[in-house]
């Protein structure tokens, strides 16, 4: 057995950083290059093992027992360093521990649940497409992919007025904490003291509105689901992953249908798009870029021997674009079928709030395809980087209305 | 290799012959089959590969299990009591001649 962090005799050797501002200016080249480079690969620079084509990166997502996430789903080793923060009791475990929790928060996110809020996230979509029309101009990041979750996933959750700033601060760090112990994760954890303490005092039970996402899993307490020291920490979940990342899906799709106007078209002809028309956005963005894993054993993944205790990156976005995979993965196209595509992940640990992510996504297209004829963009757009997250910045876009 | 139907709602049938170990859910998408959404990919998360079991067959599946249960509540279609995921149905020979009946939407 190999000594961790050295690495198997023909696995191929990359000399790339995919956690550098210059790859995340233009991830697609290296994301090839990895793909094409052997189905693992190993990354001097981090001494982890990669994965980029999609077989890869869905069985080790779907194979959690040998690729475990108990141990961080970062670069960072839990057995060896002690986390940032207490760890997740969902992301960052592994059953049976995770199956318990996991079913809390699958329950207060189900599709029951999105039928009850469908009408309301829907009418604020209505209200911010209204708000964007007097507008003309604007910056379709700021004033939607983030205004319009911020109108309604904070109130959905429960949380008081006060201190709502700091979500997106804290989800940043989150994200910018899976990666290595560059610049960007040491000083997004530098700076994080106050936006951890708004979370964890918005976590407590006398601080959730009642009837909101985080009353509901407090209320799994009572039930026995959960114990009252855990439920704060699913709270938290929620607010570390379940804003930043759909103003990311929705930037996303944003993006894409500026730069698409024959999609834009599409959609306008055939609103019941709208919610595919997100998804491949998701496909296509994959506005989570990567995660990693844990090896619990010695194991063989195609003709790669792995020691115990390594890294394993998945390159997600690079497993949504594989040729072997996807027709034309390059292209943005609405009516694709999308199913099976890694953008929130697979198996046990997939993303528990992908039917928000999606409903909201939906709402917003439809509305948005509804009334406006045309979007353009107007200025250049600017990228935000983030260890983890691929989004943008500012989009500065004019639209004509219908 | 067994092979199922989907029967749409205006009455027009598939027939998809299955592979190995595949779900019905799977075989549909492989298919391109319209009606069949599957956004979760069939992990049992979505409710957006559901379908109706003929009759005849229901008492042939494996019995629902809870996390399905609880989807079946949300499905965007009516639930009925002869109502599956088909993402959880495994096709094994003994489902040759399976026949499902697809909901008028799935979401």
């Amino acid at each position: 057995m190999s000594a961790p962090g050295s690495a198997a005799s023909g696995v191929p050797h990359l000399d790339v950083d995919p956690f550098d501002v210059t790859f995340f200016a233009d991830p697609y080249p290296t994301h090839e290059l990895l793909r094409e480079a052997g189905p693992v690969v190993y990354l001097d620079k981090w001494k982890v093992y990669g994965v980029a084509r999609y077989a890869e990166v869905h069985a080790v997502l779907n194979d959690p027992a040998t690729f475990c996430s108990s141990r961080g789903v970062g670069l960072s080793d839990f057995k060896k360093e002690t986390p940032w923060r207490p760890p997740s009791l969902i992301l960052e475990a592994d059953p049976p521990a995770h199956t318990r929790t996991r079913a809390v928060l699958s329950k207060v996110l189900s599709p029951t649940v999105m039928k009850q809020v469908r009408e309301r996230f829907a009418a604020a979509a209505e209200e911010r497409v209204d708000a964007l029309i007097d507008k003309r101009s604007f910056d379709a990041i700021t004033d939607l992919a983030e205004a319009y979750p911020l109108s309604i996933f904070p109130d959905a959750l429960g949380l008081k007025p006060e201190g709502r700033e700091h979500l997106i601060p804290y989800a940043s760090v989150v994200f910018n904490a899976f990666g290595p112990p560059n610049q960007l994760r040491q000083e997004a954890i530098e700076r994080s003291m106050p936006h951890q303490a708004y979370v964890a005092e918005q976590c407590q039970r006398e601080n959730l509105a009642p009837g909101g996402f985080g009353a509901c899993i407090h209320a799994q307490v009572d039930e026995g689901a959960i114990t009252a020291t855990e439920a704060p920490l699913l709270v938290r979940s929620l607010l570390s992953a379940g804003l930043d990342t759909t103003v990311n899906g929705i930037g996303a799709a944003l993006y894409c249908l500026a730069r698409f106007p024959d999609q834009w078209q599409r959609l306008r002809n055939d609103l019941s798009l709208a919610r595919g028309a997100f998804e491949e956005a998701v496909r296509f963005e994959s506005p989570v870029q990567t995660f990693f894993r844990t090896t619990t054993r010695e194991v063989e993944l195609s003709g790669t021997r792995i020691g115990e205790g390594e890294k394993v990156l998945m390159f997600l976005a690079a497993a949504n674009r594989d040729p072997r995979r996807w027709d034309s993965p390059d292209s943005y196209d609405i009516t694709r079928r999308t199913s099976g595509h890694v953008g929130f992940g697979s198996g046990i640990h997939m993303c528990v709030g992908q039917l928000v992510a999606r409903l909201e996504g939906e709402v917003m297209l439809t509305a948005l395809a509804r009334r406006i004829a045309k979007i353009e963009i107007t200025g250049e757009p600017k990228r935000r980087f983030n260890n983890t997250l691929r989004g943008l910045d500012s989009l500065p876009v004019t639209i004509t209305p219908a | 290799m067994p092979a199922i139907t989907f029967i749409h709602p205006d009455g027009k049938s598939d027939r998809v012959e299955t592979s190995g170990g595949e779900s019905a859910m799977q075989a549909a998408t492989r298919h391109g089959l319209d009606g069949i959404l599957a956004e979760c990919g069939g992990n049992a998360m979505c409710a957006t590969c559901h379908v109706y079991v003929d009759e005849s067959w229901l008492a042939r599946l494996p019995a629902v299990a809870d996390d399905e249960d609880a989807l079946l509540d949300g499905t965007a279609a009516e639930r009925l009591p002869n109502s599956r995921l088909s993402c959880q149905i495994n096709i094994t020979p003994e489902l040759d001649g399976l026949v499902l009946r697809l909901p008028d939407r799935q979401v």
